[in-house]
């Protein structure tokens, strides 16, 4: 069985996914395909020994990398990987709802581009399970005309950047006609697929677009993190009557998460437009989404161990409608805020955050919101350039010490350096 | 005639095939597709230049005249086939490319000539003549309909209007010939199968005044109508997003099995659109119960056909997807009304999609922010409203078969008159929407942040009333 691993960046994560996490079979990711690049490691090293972080630091983390890979003691709570969770999503809306449908690239005969959608071909056949020709303008906007007639499809994106291709379906079509036919048409469609940077998969297949999605009224858009995320976020989604973009991450596909029993209950949804405070701190407040909620989880846990620093760190789950109650209550609460993203700094998501903070908690703050977004740059391929263009738990821990002024400002560093 | 031009058949010469395809069999199979491709490379030096629609100018392509060659020689026997992915294909010894355009235009389908008499021999749905005065007075009235409102438009009443000035047979006889529970997706020069279904003056009146009676809560500009009640699905005039939707719509219809079909209108500018190729493909591949309407008015606001386009108009590009496809008169109820009765069957019965081209002319301006003597010729203009108009031949028809006279025109055209005038006054008078319809609809229910918004705006307008307008209600 030829093993197809997973091209990570950090070159110890990848010896130990070698040895303790198999991959699934022909699971059909990208990386799998193109296989490991042995070379990066040496890349890495180099990297990381020229970036001059100090050694404590550097093995910290390091070692807080290896901690999810390595399970030294077994578990009552079952686990689950964000696949399988949206897979069962998929699976158990298409068994109490005949209306829904899949339809995409690759869902059907290949189950699916990431597997999301494996095994629903053979369970539901070729007329619910829809493999289309290349034309994401076309099949979105025969996904959207099928949703006006009343059935309910979920159309998958091999990423959201071949979304630019359907963008005015979604927003002209889906996302405004519910408003432009004074009620007449409601279009429960919902738009999922990967989203944001993977590995060393360049600009045109790394571009994150919450920030997007974000801005257009009637549209819904979500940003799973956990399986739990995954399952509750995808069933609510689909039951929906308003079009729901559904923003999920390839390199959070593999990874596994304990699951309650609740969550796996046919029935659990959980609300759209809350958030959840994954971790419930004092001193700071981190929101994040996506792949960035387990970084900052992270970067919290180096912030309590080595600064004494307790930072409560928010899982946004919800874009649109953003959560603004949760994160004003947070921010009222410990007075500071860093807010993560993988996307372009400007017009982020972290913006928006920031103006409604300074907007309805201003006298609340006691120090400048900072915001960590992506380099201002599209994504470049070298993967020594690819990691100094998205942020690292480094970056959240060192954005968290300055609005605690526990080193100096961003604007005051600059300037001595000049 | 009456004759669908489909993958399975060959292009023919008749300019008016006398016989009668009855039946596509079974959805295309890949061995008679290519099997008869080699047919379509004739062997006859030809000129490429054919009359452009709207007649007069003559277009010339680049290509020259190819060589006369005849690569079905008897002498080497090119029996062999190979079995490629999609099907087997015949082989051929000599490089012949297709030719850019066939020597002649796929044939038009009529049923009336230019005297609004039946042509001999023709086939055709016979309709009753309650039908029949129902389709004319129908189109009388989109036509009077047109003209007031356009005034209105010009009087400054409304903001902006769009006539179907010569496209009255479309609107009215392809509405006639569909069920009411047919799903229709206009581009936007289609509100006669609207006012077809029973959309009454009073409404159209609401919707262009943008009033709180408006089915459309006063969301849209002018034309944009929509009703559900109707199977009318709302105008969003985005050119070509509708086809696929269409097709989508009718896989929705497919997979419940009902007795109906969605129909989409668009122009030949909308052909170009990427939203057409991909529809048309995936309908071919997911046989669904679609009939795409061209109305091939010659004019896309100021972009003439040839400038559009190259191939023999759209009813060629059906085949190239492997659809069904017939061009008709536009100008000819009789035949369009026939035309789309049969494409509906077709659909529903074979689970197929059918095309439709329907050569007419845009007589009107492309809307009321065109002039579009700025780049035609009015002589031309005048022709088509004139001599050409559908309204002319339909009248002679029903006038011959004595079920239509003077009087009952001018009593029809005052009628209808005096009940526009008083839709637009009234309409009007009508108030605005109220506030609480700026933030509706958004959501199926709203979002918090809107409640917020509509608050604050509604204490903020109480606050400072002098800076609202006062027929605004709240």
């Amino acid at each position: 069985m030829r093993k197809k691993m997973k091209r990570h960046t950090n070159p110890t994560r990848l010896l130990l996914l070698c040895h303790t996490k198999s991959t699934n079979e022909n699971d059909g990711s990208w990386e799998g395909i193109q296989g490991v690049k042995m070379m990066q490691q040496g890349f890495i090293s180099q990297h990381v020994a020229a970036r001059a972080l100090s050694a404590l630091v550097s093995g910290n983390y390091v070692q807080q990398r290896l901690r999810p890979a390595i399970r030294p003691y077994s578990s009552a709570t079952k686990e689950m990987t964000v696949r399988d969770a949206l897979n069962s999503a998929l699976d158990e809306e298409m068994a109490a709802d005949p209306n829904v449908f899949i339809m995409g690239e690759e869902v059907g005969e290949y189950q699916g581009a990431y597997k999301i959608s494996k095994g629903l071909l053979d369970k539901y056949g070729p007329e619910r399970v829809v493999d289309t020709p290349i034309t994401e303008a076309g099949f979105a906007g025969i996904g959207v005309g099928s949703a006006y007639h009343g059935l309910r499809p979920v159309i998958e994106f091999m990423t959201f950047n071949f979304s630019m291709q359907a963008i005015d379906h979604i927003i002209n079509s889906a996302a405004k006609s519910n408003y432009m036919s004074a009620g007449q048409i409601n279009v429960p469609i919902v738009f999922r697929g990967p989203n944001g940077p993977a590995a060393g998969v360049g600009a045109q297949h790394s571009q994150c677009y919450s920030a997007w999605y974000g801005s257009v009224p009637g549209l819904k858009v979500l940003v799973p993190y956990s399986s739990e995320d995954a399952r509750g976020l995808l069933k609510a989604a689909i039951r929906d009557p308003d079009p729901v973009v559904f923003l999920e991450n390839e390199l959070l596909y593999g990874e596994s998460f304990p699951i309650s029993a609740e969550a796996l209950d046919s029935n659990f949804c959980l609300p759209i437009g809350k958030a959840k405070i994954e971790r419930e701190g004092k001193d700071v407040t981190i929101t994040a989404f996506s792949k960035m909620v387990g970084y900052a989880l992270k970067a919290a846990e180096i912030l309590e161990k080595e600064e004494g620093i307790n930072a409560e760190v928010i899982n946004l789950r919800s874009i649109r409608p953003l959560d603004r109650e949760t994160i004003n209550a947070s921010v009222r609460k410990t007075n500071r805020l860093v807010t993560v993203e993988e996307g372009f700094p400007q017009h982020g998501v972290g913006a928006e955050i920031c103006a409604s903070v300074v907007e309805d908690s201003f006298g609340y703050l006691d120090a400048g919101v900072e915001r960590i977004a992506g380099a201002d740059v599209p994504t470049p391929y070298a993967a020594n350039l690819e990691r100094w263009a998205f942020p690292q738990i480094e970056d959240i821990v060192r954005a968290a010490k300055r609005v605690c002024y526990r080193s100096l400002p961003m604007a005051v560093a600059v300037a001595a350096t000049a | 005639m009456l004759r669908f031009i489909n993958h399975t058949s060959s292009i023919t010469n008749l300019q008016f095939p006398r016989h009668l395809l009855h039946t596509i069999s079974s959805p295309p199979l890949p061995v008679s597709n290519y099997a008869t491709s080699s047919s379509i490379n004739l062997s006859n030096a030809f000129s490429r230049c054919f009359e452009s629609v709207y007649g007069g100018r003559r277009l010339h392509t680049a290509t020259s005249a190819r060589n006369d060659v005849d690569q079905l020689s008897t002498e080497t026997p090119l029996q062999q086939e190979l079995d490629f992915p999609g099907g087997r294909v015949k082989f051929t010894a000599k490089p012949v490319f297709t030719s850019s355009s066939s020597e002649e235009r796929t044939p038009c389908y009529r049923v009336l000539n230019d005297n609004g008499q039946p042509i001999v021999d023709g086939d055709s749905v016979k309709i009753s003549k309650e039908l029949a005065v129902k389709m004319y007075t129908n189109m009388v009235t989109l036509q009077v309909m047109d003209t007031i409102f356009y005034e209105a438009q010009r009087q400054g009443r409304i903001s902006f209007y769009l006539t179907t000035i010569g496209e009255e047979a479309i609107n009215i006889a392809s509405a006639a010939a569909l069920n009411d529970n047919d799903f229709v997706f206009p581009q936007y020069r289609e509100p006669g199968v609207l006012l077809w279904r029973g959309f009454a003056l009073q409404d159209f009146a609401d919707q262009l005044f943008g009033n709180k009676n408006d089915n459309g809560k006063g969301r849209q500009m002018p034309i944009h109508y929509g009703s559900r009640k109707h199977n009318y699905v709302t105008v969003s005039s985005t050119v070509g997003t509708q086809i696929p939707q269409a097709v989508g719509a009718a896989y929705s219809l497919k997979m419940e099995k009902h007795d109906a079909c969605t129909v989409t209108y668009f122009g030949d500018g909308g052909s170009s659109t990427g939203d057409f190729h991909a529809a048309m493909n995936f309908a071919a591949v997911m046989e669904v119960p679609v009939i795409f309407f061209c109305r091939n008015n010659g004019w896309a606001i100021s972009t003439p056909i040839n400038d559009q386009l190259r191939s023999d108009g759209i009813v060629v590009r059906g085949k190239a997807y492997g659809i069904p496809s017939i061009r008709v008169d536009g100008n000819d109820a009789l035949a369009i009304y026939s035309a789309v009765h049969k494409a509906r069957k077709m659909a529903i019965e074979e689970q197929t999609p059918v095309l439709i081209e329907a050569l007419t002319y845009r007589a009107g301006h492309h809307s009321t922010s065109d002039d579009s003597t700025k780049y035609r010729p009015v002589d031309e203009i005048e022709r088509w409203r004139g001599d050409q108009n559908p309204l002319n031949r339909f009248r002679k028809w029903i006038e011959t078969k004595g079920w239509w006279s003077d009087e009952a025109e001018s009593e029809h055209r005052s009628r209808i008159r005096k009940q526009l005038s008083q839709a637009i006054q009234a309409a009007e008078r009508v108030e605005k929407p109220p506030i609480s319809d700026i933030f509706s609809d958004v959501y199926d229910v709203p979002s918090k942040n809107l409640t917020e918004q509509e608050t604050f705006l509604r204490r903020t307008i109480h606050k400072h009333a002098q800076d609202y307008p006062s027929n605004v209600p709240m």
